[in-house]
C-alpha cells in the first residue's frame, strides 16, 4: 500500500467522469423523466376529463331522447285529432253533396214528367184528330171546323 | 514466472501492480487504465444513451439506465435539501464507478492476468477498487468538493463561525476546532479505507479459494454470490457517505 503519483491520476480520471455525467448524462436523462412525468399526468387528467364528458353526453342524449318521445307523442296526438276533423269534413260535404245529387235527380225527373206529359197530350190530340178524321172523313172539313178542334185541344 | 509458483510468490504476484516511473512519481497502469476504460466505457454509453433518451417510451438501456439513475437520484432528494447541481452527478458518479470497478472482482482472479502474462505483461491487478491511491483520490476530490460547497454555502465567515463555535460554542473555540478538523480529516480517510478494505479483503479471498485446486471450484462461486452483494452496497455507501457530507456541508448546524 504506497500512495504515489497514481492518485493524482485517478483524481483526473474522476473529475472527467463528474464532468460526463453533469454535462452528458444526468441533463438529457432528467429532462427526458420529467417530460414523462408531465405526458402521464397530462394523459390521466385528459382521461378524466374524458370520463367526465362522457357522463355529460350520456345525460344530454338521454335528455334529448326524452323530450324527442315527448314531441312525437303530441305530434301523434295532433295528427289523430286532425284525421278526425278530416272525416267529420269529409262526412258533412259528402252528405251536402248527396243532397245536391238527389235535388238535381228530382228535379230532372220532373222535367221529365212534364216533357213527356206534354208529349202525350199532343199525341192524343192527334190521335183524337187522326180518330175524328177517320169517323167524319166526308162529313167534317179540317178547316172548317178548326176552330173547335183547337178549343178541343185546348181542354185535354 | 514458474519460480513464483509458491503460495506467498502466488498471493504477491496477484497483489502487484504493473508500475511505471519511480518513487512518488510511480504510475500504477493497470489501476489507470482499467478504471479509466471502464469508466470511458460506461460513461461513454451512458451519454450516448442519453443523448437520444426520449421522452416517450424508454429503450431497453435508456430504462435500465434511467432506473438505475433515478434509485441515486431518489437517494440524494431524501438526503440532500441544496440547490446545487453537481451532488446527483456526483453521487451517480460514484456510485455507477465504483460498483463497475468492483464488479471487475467477479472475473476469476487469474483469467486477466495469465491473459495480459501470454501478451507480455507481468503484472496486473485487476480491479482498481484495490489500489488506495484510486480511493483516496476519490475521497480527496470528495472532501475538497465539501470544503468548496461549505465555503459557497455558508460563506466565509459562517464557515469560520460554525467551525469554532459547534458543538460547545464560542468559548471553547481551540477544542471545537480541533473536534472540527479531526471530524473533516476523518472523512475522506474512513471513506476511502471502507472501499480499499472490502475489495482487497474479497480479493484476496478470491486468490486463497484459487490457490484450493479442485475444490475452488464449489468455493468460489458461493463467494462470487456474496460478493455481488459487497460490491454493490459498497458503492452504495461510498455514494451515500458522499451524498450525506455534502448535505451536511450546505446545512448550517
Amino acid at each position: 500500500m504506497n500512495i504515489n503519483a497514481t492518485l493524482i491520476g485517478q483524481a483526473i480520471w474522476f473529475a472527467v467522469f463528474i464532468w460526463i455525467t453533469m454535462k452528458f448524462v444526468w441533463p438529457p436523462l432528467q429532462k427526458a423523466m420529467a417530460d414523462r412525468q408531465q405526458q402521464i399526468a397530462d394523459g390521466l387528467a385528459a382521461g378524466e376529463r374524458g370520463q367526465q364528458n362522457l357522463e355529460l353526453a350520456a345525460r344530454r342524449s338521454a335528455e334529448t331522447l326524452r323530450e324527442a318521445k315527448e314531441k312525437s307523442a303530441e305530434v301523434v296526438a295532433q295528427a289523430e285529432r286532425r284525421g278526425q276533423h278530416l272525416i267529420e269534413e269529409a262526412k258533412i260535404a259528402a252528405r251536402v253533396e248527396a243532397d245536391k245529387v238527389v235535388a238535381g235527380a228530382k228535379a230532372e225527373i220532373e222535367q221529365e214528367v212534364q216533357k213527356a206529359r206534354q208529349v202525350l197530350r199532343d199525341r192524343v190530340a192527334e190521335l183524337a184528330v187522326a180518330g175524328a178524321e177517320k169517323i167524319l172523313r166526308r162529313e167534317v172539313d179540317a178547316s172548317v171546323h178548326a176552330d173547335m178542334l183547337t178549343t178541343l185541344k185546348q181542354e185535354l | 514466472m514458474s519460480s513464483e509458483l509458491t503460495t506467498t510468490g502466488y498471493i504477491q504476484h496477484h497483489l502487484t501492480n504493473l508500475t511505471v516511473g519511480s518513487g512518488f512519481w510511480t504510475w500504477h497502469l493497470d489501476t489507470l487504465i482499467v478504471s479509466g476504460l471502464l469508466g470511458l466505457i460506461v460513461f461513454g454509453g451512458m451519454a450516448l444513451v442519453a443523448r437520444r433518451a426520449t421522452s416517450g417510451l424508454p429503450s431497453g438501456w435508456q430504462n435500465f439506465i434511467e432506473m438505475a439513475v433515478s434509485l441515486v437520484d431518489k437517494q440524494v432528494k431524501d438526503t440532500y435539501h441544496g440547490k446545487s447541481e453537481l451532488v446527483t452527478p456526483l453521487a451517480i458518479t460514484i456510485f455507477i464507478w465504483v460498483f463497475v470497478m468492483n464488479a471487475m472482482d467477479l472475473i476469476p482472479v487469474d483469467f486477466l492476468p495469465i491473459t495480459a502474462g501470454a501478451a507480455g505483461v507481468h503484472y496486473l491487478k485487476v480491479v482498481p477498487t484495490t489500489d488506495p491511491n484510486l480511493t483516496f483520490a476519490m475521497s480527496l476530490s470528495v472532501f475538497c468538493i465539501m470544503i468548496w460547497m461549505n465555503f459557497k454555502v455558508k460563506g466565509f465567515g459562517g464557515f469560520m463561525h460554525e467551525v469554532f463555535s459547534v458543538p460547545f460554542g464560542l468559548k471553547l473555540a481551540p477544542i471545537n476546532f480541533l473536534f472540527r478538523v479531526i471530524e473533516d480529516i476523518a472523512k475522506p480517510i474512513s471513506l476511502a479505507l471502507r472501499l480499499f478494505g472490502n475489495m482487497y479483503a474479497g480479493e484476496m479471498v478470491f486468490i486463497l479459494i484459487a490457490l484450493l485446486g479442485v475444490w475452488q471450484l464449489p468455493l468460489a462461486l458461493p463467494w462470487a454470490l456474496f460478493h455481488i452483494l459487497i460490491i454493490t452496497l459498497q458503492a452504495f455507501v461510498f455514494m451515500m457517505l458522499t451524498v450525506v457530507y455534502m448535505s451536511m456541508a450546505s446545512e448550517s448546524h
